[in-house]
């Protein structure tokens, strides 16, 4: 269960824009999780939920957008889509690939007063 | 201290041999580090930050990377490690595949070639670092409390109480999880994935994660492949496909079966680390030359 310790770096993210950026409560989180980014939304949503009980997020709803995986494929030399880590090229069915997207995890946006 | 960028507070980790010194001069909020006796407790703790003044609802762009700091430590660890020579690995497996006998066997066979240290961690206790104290090899436990993999944070505090020597060889066995430990670099130069034949060839697979971001697969316990449907061939198979260049050897911890191209593995590695410092370190007093007229 390591998104409970992402969920404590996005409240530290969080605490640290608090100070800069001069806000004192966060109502909205935009969370960016790539499909190839080893956190499950779900955990993340329950994990989210029990971090930030009596921080400066208490109750702030949790938007997750998930990106899709990309990869370049070294035969057939280009981008091609793809679900998980051992995914066939789509295109060529060989396993040439290089993660190229789909892998982030980012906090976007914040919606704050 | 180390770490730079260091965000020291609470919580209910621990590292051994720490007393808690914090010299830094950077903010801290609240991940907390108890350090005492010959051990470090890691964990975080609540976070507690209200900053003041009110304002309308309104929107902030940030995009930041939630590991960025775990990243911007393993910077400073990865530093550390070059400049004194070290090289650092980062060994990862499922519980029980044999991180700690392959270390034993591993530290009992180099000892006295070169400098060696080891971080252990764990959950909790510190059996697996008296393990490796008992081959003679400085050791130091980590204990993450809840944490279910270490961080390039811990390993800092971790490096402070190790007084290592230089250029010398140092194994950082992680806490047993194949997918946790994926996420967090702590600044190892290579990350070893140790998957033994009883936990069966369809691993690389399921847990493609760990199997991606490791430089060797180390498959343990091939003493016992007469005992279990294992087919390596097909497990290796599988590896590739999830990491095209990633490097493959069979031992038994045990039986000592497959050590040698381990040590081997080991020795070519930290000299190849070795011999880019030494370019580096000779263009750089080359320029210096340059400069004073020499
Ligand atoms: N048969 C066999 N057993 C092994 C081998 N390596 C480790 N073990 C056993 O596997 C168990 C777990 O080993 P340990 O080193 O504690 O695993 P760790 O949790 O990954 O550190 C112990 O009972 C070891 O004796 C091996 O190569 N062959
Ligand atoms: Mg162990
Ligand atoms: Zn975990
Ligand atoms: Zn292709």
């Amino acid at each position: 269960m390591h998104e409970m310790s992402l969920c404590e770096s996005v409240v530290e993210i969080l605490n640290s824009e608090a100070r800069r950026q001069g806000f004192a409560r966060v109502k909205t989180v935009w969370l960016e999780i790539g499909v190839l980014s080893g956190a499950e939304p779900e955990a993340m949503r329950f994990c989210f939920d029990a971090v930030t009980k009596g921080s400066l997020a208490d109750g702030a709803r949790l938007e997750i957008v998930q990106t899709e995986g990309q990869a370049w494929c070294l035969n057939c030399a280009k981008t091609v889509a793809v679900v998980q880590r051992f995914d066939a090229c789509p295109e060529c069915g060989g396993f040439q690939l290089q993660i190229t997207g789909g892998d982030a995890l980012r906090v976007r946006e914040l919606e704050v007063e | 201290m180390m770490c730079t960028v260091c965000g020291c507070g609470e919580g209910d980790g621990h590292i051994e041999g720490q007393e808690h010194g914090h010299s830094h001069d950077h903010e801290h909020t609240q991940d907390h580090v108890h350090d005492h006796g010959d051990h470090i407790h890691f964990g975080q703790g609540p976070a507690h930050a209200h900053a003041p003044g009110l304002s309308q609802a309104r929107m902030v762009r940030i995009e930041q990377d939630i590991l960025g700091k775990n990243d911007r430590y393993a910077d400073a660890n990865r530093m550390h490690f070059i400049k004194h020579g070290q090289f650092a690995l980062n060994l990862v497996s499922s519980p029980g595949s044999g991180k700690t006998t392959l270390l034993t066997a591993t530290l009992d066979q180099l000892k006295g070639t070169l400098p060696m240290a080891v971080i252990e961690g764990d959950q909790q206790t510190s059996h697996d670092a008296d393990r490796i104290r008992a081959t003679g090899v400085r050791a130091i436990q980590i204990n993450t409390g809840k944490g279910c993999h270490l961080d390039a944070h811990m390993v800092g505090h971790a490096l402070d109480n190790l007084d290592l020597e230089e250029n010398g060889l140092l194994f950082i066995e992680n806490v047993g999880n194949l997918v946790c430990p994926a996420a967090f670099d702590l600044g190892e130069a290579m990350r070893v994935v140790i998957l033994s034949v009883t936990e069966g060839d369809d691993k690389p697979l399921k847990y493609p994660d760990m199997f991606a971001g490791a430089h060797l697969m180390l498959l343990n316990k091939i003493d016992l492949l007469p005992y279990v449907d294992f087919d390596v061939e097909r497990c290796i198979e599988y590896a590739r496909r999830i990491n095209p260049s990633i490097h493959i050897l069979a031992l038994s911890a045990r039986t000592g079966d497959g050590m040698h191209p381990w040590l081997e593995w080991l020795r070519d590695q930290r000299n190849a680390m070795l011999n880019a410092r030494i370019a580096q370190l000779e263009a750089q007093m080359a320029i210096l030359k340059a400069q004073v007229g020499s």
